[in-house]
C-alpha cells in the first residue's frame, strides 16, 4: 500500500477526533506534517491512493454545510473509502428517531469512519459512545470543530513558517463559535498568543480563562497581529440581540484595510467561510491575493482531513479480519 | 391529615437507641414506645427495669432513632408521567432514603390545580399506605403564570402552599397578587427563583465550564434578581414566602438579609447544590444536568455555610426522576433534574462528617425545620406526635448503587459514590416500612 510520505511515526492514541482539547503538540504536529504531504499529492494529476480502499465513511450532517461535507468527501475518495453522504434534518430528529437511534442504525451498517456534525454541543462525542467506528468531528454546535482549526494551523504554518510566537486576533462572534473554540486550544497548544476582539455581547470576559487576551476595539485588538482570523457572523445574531444591525457592526468590528492597517504589514487575513461580505469582512480584502488565505484554507481542509482519516484509519481493525 | 388506624394499639417499643430529637436538643441514650400511629413515650428511663409482656421489640444496638425525615420538594410525575415515577415507587424510594413525609410539585399532567387534584393525590397515597404524601397547587391555572388558583378551596382540600413548580412565577403583579390572596388562608407560596428571561435557553451554570463545552449558560444572577425582587413583593404585601433550592452565594446573601430586615421568608436547598459544583457536568454528563444548575465552587461553599448558619432553613431531596430517553440526548436536550430521596441522608451527613453541622442541627433542617415551614405536626420525637421514625447509623461508609433504587428513575449524578451514613429503619405511622437487610 502507497503511503504518501516519509512522516516519522508517532503514536496517535485516538479513535476519535472529537476536538482539539486534550491533544498533544506533538499530535497536532504529525497531523499537519502528514497534511503537508497530502497538498502535494493533491496537486498531482493523479490525486488517487488506495489507503482507504473498502472502507466505508459515511458523511452524516444534522446540519447543513458545503464545503465542509465536500472536503470530507474528497478527502475519502482520494484515500480510495467509499463515501455516503446523509443530510439529516435537525427537526425530524427531535420528533422521532433520536440521536443514538440514528448511531445504532448506522453501526449496524458498518461504516468505518463516522464524520457527524450537529448543531448540539457534544452530541457528536455522545453519538461516539454508540458506535464501534473511528467517529470524526464535522462541528458540534458551539463547542469544536478540530477539522477546521487544523487546516487553519496547516495554513499558517506555510504561510508563516511556524505556529509559536506569533499572534493570532480571532474577531467576531467568539461566544457561539466552534470555530474559535478550536483553534484557542490548539493555537494555545502550539504556543501562539492569541487575542479575542468584538463587542463584549459576543466576546464575553470569562473567555480569558481558555488562555486569550480580550479586546473590544479592532485598532487595539489587531495592533501588530501575524493573522486576522475573521468569523462568520450568524445572521440570527445580528438582529438586536448581540448587535443593533449589520451597519454599526460593520462600522465597529467589520474588517477593511482602514483596520487591518493597525496589524503587521504582512499579515495574514483568513475566514472560515462562508463569508458575508460587508458584515464582517470587506470584499476588497478578502479578494486581497497578497493578504487573504482564504482559499488556501480551502485547499488546505482537503489534505487536513485526509491526514486525519490516515491517521484514525492506522488505528482502525484491519480488514484482513484479524484481531488487531 | 387526620389518619385513624383500625387496629388502634399495636405496641413497639424501640430499645437500646441513641434518642435524637431536633425540635427539644435531646440527645441520649434510651428507649421510644409507639402505639398505633403515635409516640407513646421515649427517654433514657423508659424500660430501665425491661419491657412489659406483648409488645414488639426492636433492638437499635445503640444507633440513631430520631423523626423521620420531611422532605419538602419532591416530584412524583404520578398522574400523567408514571413511565418515570409513580406514588408507589416513590414512596418506596422515600421509606428506603428515611422519608417519612414528603410534599410534590404540582406540575403533574393534569396539574394540581383543583380540589379534584389534590384530592387524587390524597387518594392514590391512601392506597399506596407508604410515606406520608402531601402536595403543593399550582399558583396559577395550568401554571399558566397568569391567573391564580383557587388557593382557599385548595388549602381547605389539604394543599400545604402554592408554586409554580419548576417554573418561576415570573410576572410581577401576578406575584404580588398570589402572596397578597394567599394572606388570607395564611398560605405559603414556594417561588422557584429564577428570572427566565436570563436562564432562557441555559443549560447550565453561566462561567468557564459551560465555555469550554459551547453551552448557553444561566447566569448566577438570574437567581439573585428574582429573589430580591420577590423580598421586595413579601415586604410590601405582607406574605408567606419560600425560595426553593437556593443555589448561589448571592441568592443565599439575599435571604440573609431578608430575615435580617424580619421578612416572613425562608428557604431551602437540595444536596446536589451543597455536594457538588459546575465541574461534575465534565464532559457533558447529563446526570447532573439540574434546575438550578450546579454553580461555581465559592457557590457551594457559601450554600454549605447558609446551612450550617440557619439562613437555609430546609434541605430536600428535589426528587426528579426521569427516564433514560429524556436524558440519554446532547446536553441542551436533555430534562433537568437528579432522583434524590435515596440519597438525601447520606450526602446531608456529609456536612456532619466534615464538622460544617452538628448532627443536631443537620437533622433539624430535615424534619423540623421544613414540618414547621409547612405547618405540619411533623419531623418531631415527642410523647404524642406522630410515630414517623428514622432508624440510621450515621457512620456506616457505604456505595451508593443507583442500579438498586427503589425509585423508578436511576437518573443520579451520585451513582457509585461512597457515602456514609445508612437508613436501617423507616417507621411512618407506626409500621415499619422499610428495614435494612
Amino acid at each position: 500500500m502507497t503511503r504518501a510520505a516519509a512522516v516519522p511515526v508517532v503514536p496517535f492514541p485516538h479513535r476519535h477526533l472529537l476536538g482539539i482539547e486534550g491533544l498533544s503538540a506533538d499530535e497536532i504536529t504529525l497531523l499537519l506534517d502528514l497534511s503537508d504531504t497530502y497538498v502535494a499529492q493533491n496537486r498531482l494529476a493523479d490525486k488517487k491512493r488506495a489507503l482507504l480502499s473498502g472502507r466505508t465513511l459515511i458523511n452524516l450532517f444534522f446540519e447543513s454545510s458545503t464545503r465542509t461535507r465536500t472536503s470530507f468527501e474528497l478527502a475519502g475518495k482520494r484515500l480510495g473509502s467509499d463515501v455516503i453522504n446523509m443530510q439529516v434534518a435537525h427537526s425530524s430528529i427531535k420528533k422521532g428517531e433520536t440521536l443514538l437511534d440514528t448511531a445504532l442504525t448506522l453501526n449496524a451498517m458498518h461504516p468505518d469512519v463516522l464524520v457527524v456534525r450537529h448543531p448540539e454541543s457534544g452530541a457528536v462525542q455522545l453519538l461516539a459512545q454508540k458506535v464501534e467506528c473511528a467517529v470524526i468531528n464535522g462541528g458540534d454546535g458551539s463547542h469544536e470543530h478540530p477539522t477546521q482549526a487544523l487546516l487553519d494551523a496547516l495554513t499558517i504554518r506555510r504561510r508563516l513558517g511556524r505556529l509559536s510566537r506569533i499572534t493570532v486576533a480571532i474577531c467576531g462572534d467568539l461566544q457561539h463559535s466552534r470555530v474559535a473554540r478550536s483553534n484557542i486550544h490548539l493555537l494555545n497548544i502550539m504556543g501562539a498568543r492569541v487575542r479575542a476582539v468584538g463587542p463584549p455581547t459576543l466576546v464575553p470576559r470569562v473567555i480569558e480563562r481558555l488562555g486569550v487576551e480580550v479586546f473590544h476595539d479592532m485598532a487595539k485588538g489587531l495592533k501588530d497581529v501575524d493573522v486576522v482570523m475573521m468569523l462568520r457572523l450568524q445572521t440570527e445574531r445580528m438582529q438586536g440581540n448581540y448587535v443593533p444591525s449589520i451597519r454599526e457592526y460593520f462600522r465597529f468590528f467589520g474588517l477593511d484595510y482602514a483596520k487591518l492597517g493597525a496589524a503587521k504589514p504582512d499579515a495574514l487575513v483568513m475566514h472560515p467561510g462562508p463569508m458575508n461580505r460587508g458584515v464582517e469582512i470587506d470584499s476588497e480584502v478578502a479578494d486581497d491575493f497578497g493578504r487573504s488565505a482564504i482559499q488556501m484554507q480551502v485547499e488546505m481542509g482537503v489534505a487536513v482531513r485526509m491526514a486525519v482519516l490516515d491517521i484514525l484509519a492506522r488505528n482502525l481493525p484491519s480488514q484482513a479480519g484479524s484481531n488487531d | 391529615m387526620a389518619v385513624t388506624f383500625k387496629n388502634g394499639g399495636a405496641r413497639v417499643a424501640y430499645l437500646n437507641a441513641r434518642l435524637l430529637d431536633p425540635e427539644s436538643g435531646l440527645d441520649a441514650p434510651g428507649a421510644l414506645l409507639t402505639q398505633g400511629g403515635i409516640i407513646a413515650d421515649l427517654g433514657p428511663r423508659l424500660f430501665a427495669d425491661g419491657v412489659p409482656e406483648g409488645i414488639e421489640t426492636v433492638d437499635c444496638a445503640g444507633r440513631c432513632l430520631a423523626p423521620g425525615l420531611v422532605d419538602m420538594r419532591v416530584q412524583l410525575r404520578d398522574p400523567g408521567e408514571e413511565h418515570k415515577e409513580t406514588i408507589g415507587t416513590a414512596s418506596a424510594a422515600a421509606a428506603a432514603g428515611g422519608v417519612t413525609a414528603m410534599v410534590c410539585l404540582p406540575n403533574t399532567d393534569p396539574v394540581i390545580d383543583d380540589v379534584a387534584a389534590v384530592e387524587f393525590i390524597a387518594r392514590r397515597a391512601r392506597e399506596v399506605r407508604g410515606a406520608k404524601v402531601f402536595c403543593y397547587a399550582a399558583a396559577t391555572r395550568d401554571l399558566n403564570g397568569t391567573e391564580l388558583t383557587e388557593m382557599g378551596l385548595l388549602s381547605e382540600t389539604g394543599a400545604l402552599g402554592f408554586t409554580d413548580g419548576t417554573q418561576a412565577i415570573a410576572n410581577a403583579r401576578v406575584m404580588q397578587r398570589a402572596l397578597l390572596y394567599a394572606r388570607t388562608f395564611g398560605a405559603l407560596i414556594v417561588q422557584h427563583p429564577e428570572e427566565p428571561v436570563l436562564a432562557e435557553g441555559g443549560a447550565m451554570n453561566a462561567g468557564e465550564v459551560a465555555l469550554r463545552l459551547g453551552l448557553s449558560g444561566i447566569p448566577p444572577v438570574a437567581e439573585v434578581i428574582m429573589i430580591e425582587r420577590d423580598l421586595r413583593l413579601v415586604e410590601m404585601t405582607g406574605g408567606r414566602y419560600h425560595a426553593a433550592h437556593v443555589s448561589t452565594a448571592e441568592g443565599v446573601a439575599a435571604i440573609r438579609r431578608g430575615k435580617d430586615r424580619g421578612l416572613n421568608v425562608s428557604c431551602d436547598t437540595a444536596p446536589p447544590y451543597f455536594t457538588l459544583d459546575e465541574t461534575a457536568v465534565g464532559d457533558y454528563r447529563t446526570f447532573a444536568k439540574v434546575s438550578p444548575p450546579l454553580r461555581a465552587e465559592s457557590d457551594r461553599a457559601a450554600v454549605a455555610a447558609g446551612l450550617a448558619d440557619g439562613t437555609i432553613d430546609a434541605i430536600a431531596s428535589d426528587h426528579s426522576p426521569h427516564d433514560q430517553d429524556s436524558k440519554r440526548l446532547p446536553f441542551a436536550q436533555a430534562e433537568f433534574g437528579v432522583v434524590g430521596l435515596e440519597t438525601l441522608l447520606p450526602l446531608s451527613l456529609a456536612l456532619y462528617h466534615k464538622g460544617e453541622m452538628t448532627l443536631l442541627d443537620l437533622l433539624a433542617r430535615l424534619t423540623v425545620a421544613p414540618a414547621r415551614i409547612l405547618g405540619l405536626p411533623l419531623g418531631r420525637m415527642k410523647k404524642g406526635a406522630a410515630a414517623d421514625l428514622v432508624l440510621f447509623d450515621p457512620d456506616r461508609p457505604w456505595i451508593v448503587d443507583a442500579d438498586r433504587f427503589r425509585s423508578k428513575s436511576k437518573n443520579s449524578p451520585f451513582d457509585e459514590w461512597p457515602v456514609q451514613g445508612q437508613v436501617l429503619r423507616t417507621t411512618v405511622a407506626g409500621r415499619t416500612l422499610f428495614a435494612a437487610e
